[in-house]
């Protein structure tokens, strides 16, 4: 084989897999960077997408979000939705999990509560935030159950009233989100071998020691895996606070996906809605690249 | 034979294509006609309009593009940005501001001047710095709807002209303990077109405005007045609970079930009403006025406006379109169709003859005038969400009418 030869097949060998990558390289270069790219340039224009020629505004805009109040207050209720979402998740899918994990519960039960826990899922946004919007209106059920339980005296507005409109929200997106925690972490203890916990009768552990230094250190790559994934996904939540609240009453409820739709569809600015939806990428990027770092530590 | 024949059927060829090329070219300007309308009227008949305009107007032809108003709110965004918008394009008073600050819209003042059009006939002109840039073809007003069982149940045998009466009114048809109230007011920052429709709406029917000499005069006696008013409704009970996320679907709902005895209402949801509760009574009325008011009263309205494309290079006869729709009998044959009210003065729908109801709220409509000031206003949307975030906190108990128009007034002025 001739000099030129062999260069050329090495050029061939290591061209080669990047050839096979390309279909993918390209889709994603397409569907993703590119969008990404724009907005990040949007964020750093005047008018953008509004006029033609639009300048160059520097940091002018990010400036702008953060001397708004109404992006601190959005930050902190968009934590605080998404703490609370993750944590709740997290407690009932586990609860659920062990109970439908269980050799006490009866095969038929279980089935039964296995269908019906699992429910929320199926239903979309839109169906979930007017389900809770029937729920808890004024004259709603839950109004009505708990006040013939003598639980309040008078009508709750649970969306309408700026003290308990953010709780509302979160308990609806608790109610949605758990089951993904459950089926995950159902599926990981059906993983665990038996005989952890045959060995721990044994020793005679109790009910919940086994929990505590069996179950949850077993089931710990799941829960970091999913908490994360869902602490990503949960702080991206728009269409049930849109549908429920709107981000009200008086920005109670103002998360940063509501705050940055305002900016843009209902304040024509698309530049700053372009740099709030750049803070928002940050975060969630910092987010995955934690999540990354920790599947490959694992 | 073949070789002689080759010459002849070239000439013939090149004569065919030039004569397809010159009639090409002498025939059809295409016209793109973008707007949300055509899905919201029965299937075909805008179209059947505009074929009737292609027979009265030989080599003009027009495409509708249609969509969702949604849809086409982003989508003439976008086509104002690119320099690709429509020929003509169905537009929201609310849209006007940012669309002319783009240089989007064309003048129709000198179309209007070189066909000598009469302009006495539409009943409003939308202007941005001069500029004519869209006609009301359709108008939806905003009456007051009664639910007559539950006025008379109440005793209130007067429907109410004037504020004072309507409180009076409102407190008598509530019974909280029933889920009855006497009105309703939707306040969701989802949509916060209740802002105009249900809360400036008393200032305009009063012949008062939200505005002086172009800015906002939000801290005015007439804003203040109206927000005093609101939240001594509020105070009294009378406002059906969860107004800060109330949207106006929802608001209509209680009152098709009975729950709320007034409501300030587009016309154009009367059949709705009926197809929901056949068996319910109501009867519409403007809007009450501040007491001793006797001039002509302000119809809030929403409007499907059209207007021109500055970027257009068939303007001229973009104009022939917009004067086709604004002329009497085709604005009439239009407007019956959408049940709205018409934007020509001399067009009469035919719905008004046939129905009471319709009837009723053309009287309404001819003895007032339109009024909607938000139309033309930079930012509309934002400037209602701006005051809605402040009366909201006034009726929340958090501040008083004053500071909530003073409050709204700053966030205004930034944007203007």
């Amino acid at each position: 084989m001739t000099r030129q030869k062999r260069s050329h097949h090495k050029l061939k060998r290591a061209v080669a897999p990047y050839l096979y990558l390309s279909p993918s390289l390209i889709i994603i270069g397409l569907l993703m960077l590119l969008p990404m790219a724009t907005v990040i340039a949007y964020s750093f224009q005047n008018s953008a997408v509004l006029r033609r020629d639009p300048s160059f505004a520097g940091l002018k805009h990010y400036q702008a979000i953060f001397a708004d109040p109404v992006f601190w207050a959005s930050l902190w209720h968009t934590l605080y939705f998404t703490c609370m979402s993750v944590v709740f998740h997290m407690t009932i899918g586990m609860v659920f999990a062990l109970m439908l994990n269980s050799d006490r519960i009866n095969p038929i039960l279980r089935n039964v509560l296995r269908v019906l826990y699992i429910l929320p899922w199926l239903f979309t946004a839109v169906i979930i935030a007017v389900i809770w919007r029937l729920l808890l209106e004024p004259n709603g059920v839950v109004n009505s159950i708990l006040m013939q339980l003598g639980i309040i005296g008078s009508k709750v507005e649970w969306f309408s009233s700026p003290q308990t409109a953010l709780h509302a929200v979160t308990f609806a997106n608790i109610w949605a989100g758990y089951p993904l925690f459950m089926v995950s972490l159902l599926a990981g203890l059906q993983g665990i071998p038996k005989d952890f916990y045959e060995a721990a009768d044994i020793d005679g552990a109790k009910a919940y020691q086994k929990l505590f230094f069996i179950t949850i250190p077993q089931l710990m790559p799941i829960i970091i895996s999913i908490s994360l994934l869902d602490f990503i996904w949960t702080m991206q939540v728009f269409p049930l606070i849109w549908i429920t609240t709107g981000g009200g009453p008086i920005y109670s409820t103002e998360v940063l996906s509501t705050y940055t739709y305002k900016l843009a569809f209902s304040s024509y600015n698309l530049s700053q809605a372009s740099a709030s939806a750049v803070v928002i990428l940050l975060i969630s990027l910092g987010l995955t690249l934690f999540y990354i770092r920790y599947q490959r530590a694992r | 034979m073949t070789f002689r024949l080759k010459p002849a059927v070239l000439k013939m060829a090149a004569a065919a294509w030039l004569l397809g090329a010159t009639s090409a070219m002498a025939a059809d300007t295409t016209l793109e006609f973008t707007q949300w309308w055509e899905p919201e009227l029965p299937a075909g008949s805008l179209r059947a309009i505009m074929n009737d305009f292609e027979a009265a107007n030989p080599g003009i032809k027009v495409t509708l593009v249609s969509g969702p108003y949604a849809t086409t709110r982003d989508q003439i965004s976008v086509g104002a940005a690119t320099g690709t918008l429509s020929d003509v394009v169905g537009l929201d008073g609310a849209w006007v501001n940012n669309l002319n600050a783009q240089g989007a819209l064309a003048d129709m003042n000198p179309l209007m001047d070189a066909s000598k059009f009469d302009k006495a006939q539409v009943a409003d002109i939308i202007k941005v710095d001069g500029k004519a840039v869209m006609f009301p073809v359709a108008s939806f007003v905003y009456p007051v709807f009664v639910n007559l069982d539950l006025a008379a149940q109440a005793g209130v045998t007067k429907l109410p002209s004037t504020r004072a009466e309507f409180l009076d009114a409102a407190k008598k048809m509530t019974h909280a303990d029933k889920n009855q109230y006497g009105w309703v007011l939707p306040l969701s920052l989802q949509s916060p077109g209740g802002v105009q429709n249900d809360l400036m709406s008393w200032v305009w029917a009063s012949g008062q405005s939200m505005m002086a000499n172009g800015k906002p005069d939000l801290e005015g006696k007439p804003v203040v007045d109206m927000l005093t008013f609101v939240k001594s409704l509020n105070d009294a009970g009378t406002i059906s609970p969860g107004i800060a996320t109330k949207t106006e679907q929802e608001k209509v709902e209680e009152f098709v079930n009975n729950r709320v005895g007034m409501m300030i209402d587009s016309l154009a949801h009367v059949n709705l009403i009926r197809k929901r509760n056949p068996n319910l009574k109501f009867d519409l009325i403007p809007v009450p006025v501040v007491d001793n008011y006797t001039g002509k009263r302000g119809l809030p309205y929403a409007s499907w406006g059209i207007g021109i494309s500055a970027s257009s290079k068939h303007q001229e006869e973009a104009w022939k379109l917009v004067q086709y729709l604004m002329s009497e009998k085709v604005n009439a044959k239009l407007v019956s169709l959408a049940n709205a009210f018409p934007g020509n003065v001399n067009a009469k729908p035919d719905f008004v003859t046939s129905d009471k109801a319709f009837g009723k709220a053309f009287e309404i409509f001819k003895t007032g005038y339109l009024a909607n000031e938000f139309t033309g206003l930079p930012v509309a949307e934002d400037l209602m969400t701006q005051f809605d975030v402040q009366a909201q906190k006034m009726l929340a108990g958090e501040q008083t009418p004053e500071a909530a128009a003073a409050a709204a007034q700053k966030g205004w002025m930034a944007k203007f």
